[in-house]
């Protein structure tokens, strides 16, 4: 690997050729290409970003009773985004294995669809984190869903209106949190589907209400910190949530 | 270290990137016998150049840059709304207090930004904007409902991607990052609530989705097939998103589905310039 990570060896400018431009355009798009290339292009991030990259690797998370850190930098970030998609595809998971009664062929086809988006970016977070940064990344959380009466329509349509719009804010909020824009764009092909989600319910509780959260001043969604968020989550998630080391700028 | 090996594993995670490089593909595929030609310190140097033409950006944005860019899609969208909202041909009252609720966000929108780029403001009237792209829709813009549902929808999903391509150029201006991603995220939820809109009106395929599946335009004219060529995406920055996971299938479908892609500066131009009276 050693070998393979220094493919410069004799010194003809060819890895700072090639890891300015992979760093640029998406660190995560080769982080599945193979074990040698991965390993030069994390070499390119300790080279080439900021270092909190690394230093992130280099922290292992809490995870003692029942408490989950998140960790710090951009990796505490997607750990923080990938706690959030756990939470919204167990939620469809269990909205679609206990339909509520009276659940539409349309109402069906929504929730499955959407089911289906949660977990795959659920998924998705759960092998880039690992490719990444395998010590680093957050476990499996137990969901916490007593308060929510999964056959009762209004029950579980103001609970995914809840999930739903606090994913977006979410998303809009930790989005200044990251450095490598490459992370940013990922997000952002995320939280366009969220709030796709989230237009959706909103229309389904009643017509029309699909952009609420915008009838401000600017027109504009909410963003939130990940202290904000978290707190809104947390009865929904057994373990306690570390957020302690998350960037806050 | 052999250079082919390496742009077959580019190759591995991201198949596209033949397409990424464009003019310079038949050089790329037979790269093999290129590298012979070369002497071997020029290598690094052709690699580098076309991975940079493939991954790299083509133009540096400024922040300023991206607002004015985003100040020209906002005015496009408020005043085709203004029109829109100001007809008599809905369906129902209902249709006319969602276009008027987004014909006041978009508004909010062009304020805002206005406000952000002050003197670098540029002026925009009704006059500013083609809403017959040309001729392309024959005048039908404001006359025929499933016509301006069309191209309403075409407008949104243009919104989001653009904003989703832009956003990378802000992050070192955390405040002017965060407006956009509220405003991005406003723009995702017309869109959804525009495809709803054009389900129930039955002007769109029945399995017509508030998301886009594959590179689907649900039956709107080709000439818009560029907003949608890319949606198709399986594969997340390496990735691969389908499979079976605790006995749940995610299907092509459902994985581009879950995943809004990006458009550059230049494919948003091309998309927006029939549309631009100048």
């Amino acid at each position: 690997m050693t070998k393979l990570s220094k493919p410069n060896a004799s010194g003809n400018g060819l890895t700072e050729s090639v890891n300015k431009p992979i760093n640029r355009k998406s660190f995560f798009k080769f982080a599945g290409a193979g074990a040698a290339l991965t390993t030069l292009l994390i070499s390119g991030c300790n080279d080439d970003d900021d270092g909190k990259f690394n230093g992130v690797v280099d922290t292992p998370p809490t995870t003692g009773t029942g408490a989950v850190s998140l960790g710090s930098g951009d990796v505490g970030i997607l750990n923080y985004a990938y706690a959030l998609e756990q939470l919204e595809a167990a939620f469809y998971t269990q909205v679609v294995a206990t339909k509520f009664s009276g659940m539409t062929a349309l109402e069906t086809s929504i929730f499955t669809d959407i089911r289906d988006h949660e977990i795959a970016h659920r998924e998705f977070f759960k092998a880039a984190i690992t490719a990444a940064a395998p010590t680093a990344i957050i476990p499996a959380l137990t969901p916490d869903f007593s308060s929510i009466n999964f056959g009762d329509r209004n029950a579980v349509l103001t609970a995914a209106k809840t999930f739903e719009d606090l994913g977006v804010t979410a998303y809009n909020g930790a989005g200044k949190l990251l450095t490598n824009p490459d992370f940013l764009t990922i997000a952002g092909k995320i939280v366009s589907v969220e709030a796709r989600h989230a237009a959706e319910i909103a229309d389904l509780i009643s017509n029309g209400t699909f952009a609420n959260t915008a009838n401000n001043a600017n027109g504009f969604d909410d963003a939130k910190m990940p202290s904000e968020v978290l707190a809104a989550a947390k009865s929904f998630i057994k373990e306690t949530i570390d957020f302690s080391k998350l960037p806050t700028s | 270290m052999n250079i082919y090996n390496l742009l077959t594993q580019i190759e591995k995670a991201d198949p596209e990137i033949y397409e990424r490089l464009d003019s310079r593909r038949a050089v790329f595929k037979h790269f093999a016998g290129f590298g012979k030609k070369l002497a071997a310190t020029a290598i690094p140097l052709a690699f580098g150049a076309m991975l940079n033409k493939a991954y790299g950006q083509t133009t540096t944005r400024s922040v300023t840059d991206v607002l004015k860019f985003a100040y020209l899609l906002e005015n496009l969208e408020a005043e085709f709304y203004k029109q829109a909202a100001a007809t008599d041909i809905f369906a129902s009252a209902a249709g006319k207090g969602a276009f008027e609720t987004i014909r006041n966000h978009e508004v909010a929108h062009v304020n805002f930004l206005k406000g952000a780029l002050g003197a670098d403001a540029p002026t925009y009237t009704a006059d500013s904007f083609d809403f017959d792209a040309k001729g392309a829709l024959g005048g039908m813009t404001f006359k025929d409902y499933p016509t301006m549902l069309a191209v309403a929808q075409a407008f949104e999903d243009t919104g989001v991607r653009a904003y989703k391509g832009q956003a990378a150029f802000l992050i070192s201006n955390n405040d002017v990052l965060q407006a956009a991603l509220q405003i991005h995220s406003v723009e995702a939820r017309h869109a959804a609530h525009i495809r709803r809109m054009r389900r129930d009106f039955a002007a769109a395929p029945a399995d017509q989705k508030p998301w886009i599946t594959g590179k689907d335009r649900g039956g709107l004219p080709a000439l818009v097939q560029a907003i949608y060529d890319g949606e198709e995406a399986t594969t997340q920055a390496g990735v691969k998103i389908t499979g079976t996971f605790g006995g749940i299938s995610i299907s092509d479908a459902a994985a581009s589905e879950a995943f809004d892609e990006t458009l550059s500066t230049e494919q948003i131009q091309a998309i927006v310039t029939p549309f631009l009276k100048n």
